[in-house]
């Protein structure tokens, strides 16, 4: 690798940071409609992330998959769950079980974790995206923190379809994203998912008169 | 007709028609036929591999050996008796008013599409795709768990959703690893994905890679299987969903989760030098023994208590693959066998038990054997078969891999002998007094179908007695593919 960083890496590298950056936002964020626009931005920003990739490299596949990421994690995730945030009349505010600035120190910790094993597979990859797997390993665990400190049940699906997020950018820095057939399957079982729990939490709401998770915490053993 | 595409296409078809007709008075009916044309097809395929060897479908993207052959002629088997088995229990279910006409179609639409998945699951040659299908089949059992629409069921269908779905996200992480992995030996084609393309150059693959990916691979599946300390959603959606949904559950889809681990190891112990999946298996199957065996003798639900009986075999299952060689795979692999077919017997009868007695706490479960002396039978047969009795099959497959233990890993064979003894003890002093003792229950509107109970456990003595020779070599075929 020559010394100079290209443009197009700088601007991955750029676009990887703003990722990274929203994933705390998310996890610093209290208010479920804020928090559905901040992943919504999540995902513009991987989309045009990917754009740069499919740009600088020539990889026409990614076209499609940047495509299928703006049509899918902007478009029509976020308004699904908007809508469901209406219909369902979810309060505005979300209680952590740790408080806010103990979960940014958690995720601190987390993000080192993350480069850290991620070092060593980075320096095997020839993309110009390497750099960035550090990053994605980074945001899947900073949305799996996210999901084991809210308590409302659609805060834990947009922490979720975050790790997706993640999972996406770890594809497209180490490999230049999955092969085309597998992405279509990846994106399908996402929107899938997604149907199922909308009719999931009419069922929870019914059932509790709430989305909150803590009324469900009767199965144990004993 | 390919029997291969007939075998996908009539899940997928008849699914979509029970989502349309199934609230119609034909559509149990048609339940059952689909999975009896699925079973057939699955028949015809089988024959054709033994007598042909591999194949390829629809260019390279599906690959059927003896291997997964085997898995999904257990998968339609399964998938038929209980098909069956589910008739007279929904409409029993339906009759006490604990479900509803459209959530009878829901049932029948989801049981055929989870049946797709899995047999994608099985055949698929391309891992993501296989990562696409398990989790499509996690999906289509979501609403199933829920579908008595209880408080219970459904913090049990959501602890489900998120656990499998967290675990399931990690298997994506070790799949997108195994593709970088694989990328750099057979470049940037669609090929670097598929098993038979990556089976050929295993040794070249980047040794750390491979352990990192089949680290979060282990861990992503084996929350399916139900691998301690993943295996918190298993008991609760075993015990909340239909009886039906429990047994494709436990006898299908552990199944199909360890059958993707299995495939992952071969290519992982191929590019690892030392023994490094098959020692962490190990480790994951000894310790999921031990957890489910020791949780055994807290249970008072009935399908909790045979849901941590399943546990407890996937982890000796687990155990029994990590110690590879070709004795160990056999054992692994008749293992699985054997449990899928008492284990959805069991719950068969445990399924026509509850429903007789109107509750599933085992205290209140009595004297099975005075109410219909079949489904006591049944109860107790299965229960002896599972706990390893002689004359059934879990006996043979057990005492294989304990000798093959006291072989090579002599450390490990108190460990084993604790948990089978623990769960033994546990098991079989809970279930003495469901089957014996004093009753006073009321007649079901409906038969039950027994058939299926006996069926399976009339092939669970057979094999314990004595395995055809075909299937002896179509089991040691598939034990030398695991290396």
């Amino acid at each position: 690798m020559s010394s100079a960083i290209p443009f197009s890496a700088q601007l991955i590298n750029l676009f990887a940071a703003v990722i990274l950056l929203l994933a705390f936002a998310m996890l610093a964020q209290r208010r479920v409609v804020a928090l559905i626009n901040l992943f919504a931005m999540q995902g513009l920003t991987l989309c045009l992330s990917t754009l740069v990739v499919a740009v600088s490299t020539g990889q026409s596949h990614l076209y499609y998959s940047a495509g299928l990421t703006l049509l899918l994690k902007v478009l029509l995730l976020p308004w699904i769950l908007h809508r469901l945030v209406r219909k369902l009349n979810v309060k505005s505010e979300v209680e952590a079980l740790i408080n806010i600035p103990t979960t940014m120190l958690v995720g601190l910790v987390l993000v080192m974790i993350a480069f850290n094993v991620a070092l060593p597979i980075s320096e095997l990859s020839h993309t110009i995206t390497r750099g960035t797997l550090g990053i994605a390993l980074a945001v899947v665990m900073l949305a799996f923190l996210m999901m084991i400190t809210r308590q409302k049940a659609i805060t834990q699906v947009v922490g979720f379809l975050s790790m997706e997020n993640g999972l996406f950018l770890a594809a497209t820095s180490a490999t230049y994203g999955m092969p085309m057939v597998v992405e279509l399957g990846i994106a399908l079982d996402v929107l899938v998912g997604v149907i199922i729990l909308g009719v999931f939490f009419f069922q929870i709401r019914d059932q509790f008169d709430s989305l909150d998770i803590h009324h469900m915490e009767r199965l144990k053993d004993n | 007709m390919d029997f291969f595409v007939l075998m996908l296409a009539i899940p997928l078809v008849s699914g979509a028609l029970l989502t349309v007709f199934g609230e119609c008075d034909w559509a149990p009916n048609l339940n059952i036929i689909a999975s009896l044309g699925t079973f057939l097809a699955a028949a015809g395929l089988t024959a054709e591999i033994v007598a042909n060897g591999p194949r390829f479908a629809f260019g390279e993207q599906f690959f059927i050996d003896s291997l997964n052959v085997f898995f999904v002629a257990l998968t339609a088997f399964v998938g038929l008796t209980t098909s069956i088995f589910s008739g007279p229990y929904m409409r029993n279910e339906a009759e006490h008013g604990r479900l509803t006409k459209p959530r009878l179609r829901l049932y029948k639409s989801m049981y055929q599409l989870f049946m797709f998945a899995m047999l994608a699951a099985l055949t698929t040659n391309n891992l993501g795709i296989l990562w696409v299908a398990m989790e499509a089949a996690t999906l289509t059992t979501v609403l199933l768990v829920s579908l008595y629409r209880t408080p219970a069921s459904l913090e049990a269908a959501w602890k489900y959703f998120i656990l499998c779905g967290v675990g399931i996200a990690q298997a994506l992480f070790g799949t997108i690893l195994l593709y970088f992995a694989a990328e750099r030996v057979l470049g940037e084609s669609g090929n670097a994905l598929l098993w038979t393309h990556l089976i050929d150059v295993k040794g070249q693959l980047e040794p750390n890679i491979m352990a990192l990916s089949f680290i979060f691979l282990l861990v992503g599946y084996g929350t399916k299987v139900g691998l301690a300390p993943l295996h918190n959603w298993l008991p609760d959606a075993h015990a909340e969903g239909p009886t039906p949904v429990s047994a494709v559950l436990s006898g299908l889809l552990l199944n199909v989760a360890l059958y993707a681990i299995l495939r992952c190891k071969v290519l992982a112990d191929g590019a690892i030098p030392g023994d490094f999946a098959g020692k962490l298996m190990i480790g994951f199957g000894l310790f999921t023994l031990l957890v489910a065996a020791f949780f055994l003798s807290r249970q008072k639900d009935v399908k909790r208590m045979f849901a941590y009986s399943s546990i407890e075999h996937m982890g000796l299952i687990t155990f029994a693959f990590g110690m590879g060689g070709p004795v160990a795979n056999f054992a692994g692999l008749l293992h699985m066998t054997m449990h899928s077919l008492t284990k959805s017997a069991i719950f068969f009868a445990v399924g026509h038990a509850t429903q007789k007695t109107g509750t599933q706490l085992m205290e209140n479960i009595r004297g099975l054997i005075r109410i219909n002396p079949l489904i006591g039978w049944g109860l107790m047969l299965g229960t002896l078969a599972i706990l390893g009795m002689p004359p059934f099959g879990v006996f043979a497959s057990e005492f294989m891999i304990l000798t093959h233990a006291m072989k090579h890993y002599p450390w490990a064979t108190p460990v084993l002998l604790l948990g089978l003894g623990v769960a033994f003890a546990a098991i079989f002093g809970k279930v003495q007094p469901m089957v014996f003792g004093e009753t006073e229950a009321k007649r079901l509107p409906h038969a039950p179908a027994i058939t299926p109970v006996f069926l399976h456990l009339g092939i669970v003595l057979m094999l314990g007695l004595y395995i055809p020779p075909y299937l002896t070599r179509w089991f040691h075929e598939a034990a030398r593919m695991l290396g």
